[in-house]
């Protein structure tokens, strides 16, 4: 079996009362494939933030590549390979495609501190870039300004920015939230078509992406992981079933 | 030759005719422009590329003003020697002042920033024994560094601050399209982003503060020696807050905008006060139509005019904050 690329113990994070994430035991192995699931406010985006090191933990330890990365501010655990999307696209809006892949591909070089030479000068962090929006069919619109885009090449942008730094550990928070079925199922095979190497964490609302790209399901049910397993095993999990009834997805 | 070498080609031609051109009292009033330009060109690393805008961005011209001042004045240190440590003072009144302001962001960073230049502003004012206090620091020689020329003669001045202003233009203008200068903008964007992405966007923030303060360092430098007087008003808030004007008018993160913005205060502060004691009524009226016909300021208004009448229209302008989903969750 191989070693463990992440593991959570007892990860907690309250605000004031509110106990977000309630003490969470998780362990991922390297290159596994596993979906977060949970209705709305289970705390999945919050259990998101302390993994990638945005939001400070209120208590327990993450263990990332079997290091202690609890008190890791998120650039540093993205130097140790882990990227993130975000369920609300978080570009930068004002910069080109080009740029906002720039900015992704320049993250983990020491070119990134020069302050003389131009941009195209620096040959290696280009040439990932275009490598990336040529993969993506985004390269003929490098000039455009992201807000020229289309929601679904916005949502692409931000797989693409998170890949760029080659991350060991990839956190994908709704990458088809709002997209059209179409767009939704080419966003499913890209997943399905990632480095077996990368472990991927995928929050997600559509549970036929989750089936389809996971391996493994852990269901949070206000903070707490409530059920863990394969595919068949959530499904047929009634305390699950009890969570969705009312919401028919399942 | 390239359209846009052949551009720079012929704006050196003019700058370097200018002096002997124009009446000497638009002489001054060009030179003047170019020091404050300067100035307000390194307010715009800050303020236009990273997004951190300074309300005290005078502190540091004041200060390497009040350096060279002190140094030749009270000390006899040459002209050359006090230049230097003009600029190595602001320099590290930048370092330590950035290590509190850079804490914070927005309008927090706003404020601490104008504390610590009205901290500055007090400073000068009192401190009657070494700044001169409300008098302040008259009789600075000029910056005479060995030439055979007399940088008492405003003509020669033009040049050795034409000089001046065109390496540190440069060098600025090579930093905002470097790779360090887009994280700046891509810090401005989304701060959360870039640290997702592996960068410690403190210290590049820190670092725009810090060299941002230098360029203003050079500056005051250049305006001591200019005007061979300082006094408690060259690092007062206000005139921190019209760095910040020439800026928005010029046209925040377009380097050489406010550059236009300064020649437009400097410009209406002189030829309009000829006319009426209101110049600030105009400059006033002049800001206002900036904000709501020309938000981009000069440079972008200027640029948005070129796309027209080279017949296409500007790049569809993405709105400032990016698309919000309707889906939340905490």
């Amino acid at each position: 079996m191989s070693a463990v690329c992440l593991r959570t113990e007892q990860l907690r994070k309250h605000y004031g009362g509110l106990r977000a994430v309630d003490g969470v035991d998780l362990e991922v192995r390297e290159g596994e494939r596993r979906a977060v699931i949970g209705p709305n406010g289970a705390g999945k985006t919050t259990l998101f933030h302390l993994l990638s090191g945005e939001v400070p933990a209120s208590g327990g330890r993450i263990l990332l590549f079997g290091r202690d990365v609890t008190r890791l501010p998120s650039f540093r655990r993205a130097a140790l390979g882990v990227g993130r999307t975000y369920q609300v696209t978080n570009l930068f809006p004002r910069l080109s495609v080009l740029e906002n892949t720039l900015l992704a591909t320049l993250g983990l070089r020491r070119e990134k501190y020069d302050p003389f030479s131009p941009l195209a000068k620096h040959r290696e962090p280009m040439e990932d870039a275009r490598r990336l929006l040529e993969e993506f069919g985004l390269w003929e619109k490098r000039d455009w300004p992201i807000g020229s885009l289309s929601y679904g090449e916005q949502r692409q942008l931000e797989i693409i920015l998170a890949l760029a730094g080659r991350p060991r550990l990839l956190l994908l928070d709704e990458p088809t939230a709002g997209l059209s079925p179409a767009e939704t199922q080419a966003v499913t095979q890209l997943i399905r078509g990632l480095d077996s190497r990368i472990t991927v964490l995928l929050i997600e609302h559509d549970m036929d992406v989750a089936f389809q790209v996971a391996q493994r399901i852990t269901v949070l049910h206000f903070g707490r992981v409530l059920a863990e397993g394969t595919v068949e095993e959530v499904r047929a999990n009634p305390e699950v079933q009890a969570i969705y009834l009312g919401s028919g997805e399942l | 030759m390239r359209p846009r070498g052949l551009w720079w080609v012929g704006v050196g031609v003019v700058a370097l005719a200018l002096p002997q051109v124009l009446p000497l009292y638009f002489t001054h009033l060009v030179l003047l422009t170019m020091i404050y330009g300067l100035s307000a060109m390194s307010l715009d690393v800050l303020a236009g590329y990273t997004g951190l805008t300074s309300f005290g961005h005078a502190t540091y011209f004041g200060t390497a003003a009040y350096t060279v001042g002190i140094l030749t004045t009270q000390h006899h240190l040459p002209p050359a020697l006090a230049a230097a440590a003009g600029v190595g003072a602001a320099v590290l009144l930048a370092a330590a002042y950035g290590l509190l302001a850079t804490r914070a962001v927005g309008v927090y960073f706003l404020i601490i920033t104008l504390a610590l230049g009205m901290g500055t502003w007090g400073l000068a004012y009192r401190w009657s024994s070494v700044t001169g206090g409300d008098n302040g620091l008259p009789g600075i020689p000029p910056l005479d560094l060995g030439l055979p020329w007399s940088m008492a003669e405003p003509r020669n001045l033009y040049y050795l601050v034409l000089a001046v202003f065109c390496v540190a233009a440069f060098l600025l203008y090579r930093l905002v399209h470097s790779p360090f200068g887009l994280t700046l903008r891509g810090i401005r964007e989304s701060e959360g982003r870039m640290r997702m992405l592996g960068y410690n966007t403190w210290l590049h923030r820190y670092v725009a503060f810090v060299v941002a303060g230098g360029f203003a360092g050079v500056a005051g430098v250049l305006y001591a020696f200019y005007n061979r007087f300082v006094s408690p008003p060259d690092l007062h808030l206000a005139a921190s807050a019209e760095a910040v004007l020439m800026v928005i008018l010029g046209g925040a993160g377009t380097l050489f905008g406010p550059l236009a913005g300064a020649g437009i205060v400097v410009f209406l502060r002189n030829l309009v006060s000829a006319y009426t004691q209101r110049w600030m009524l105009i400059l006033g009226v002049v800001f206002v139509l900036t904000v709501l016909y020309a938000p981009q300021g000069v440079a972008g208004g200027a640029r948005a005019l070129w796309a027209r009448w080279r017949g296409h229209a500007p790049a569809p302008r993405p709105q400032a904050e990016p698309r919000k989903e309707p889906v939340a969750e905490p």
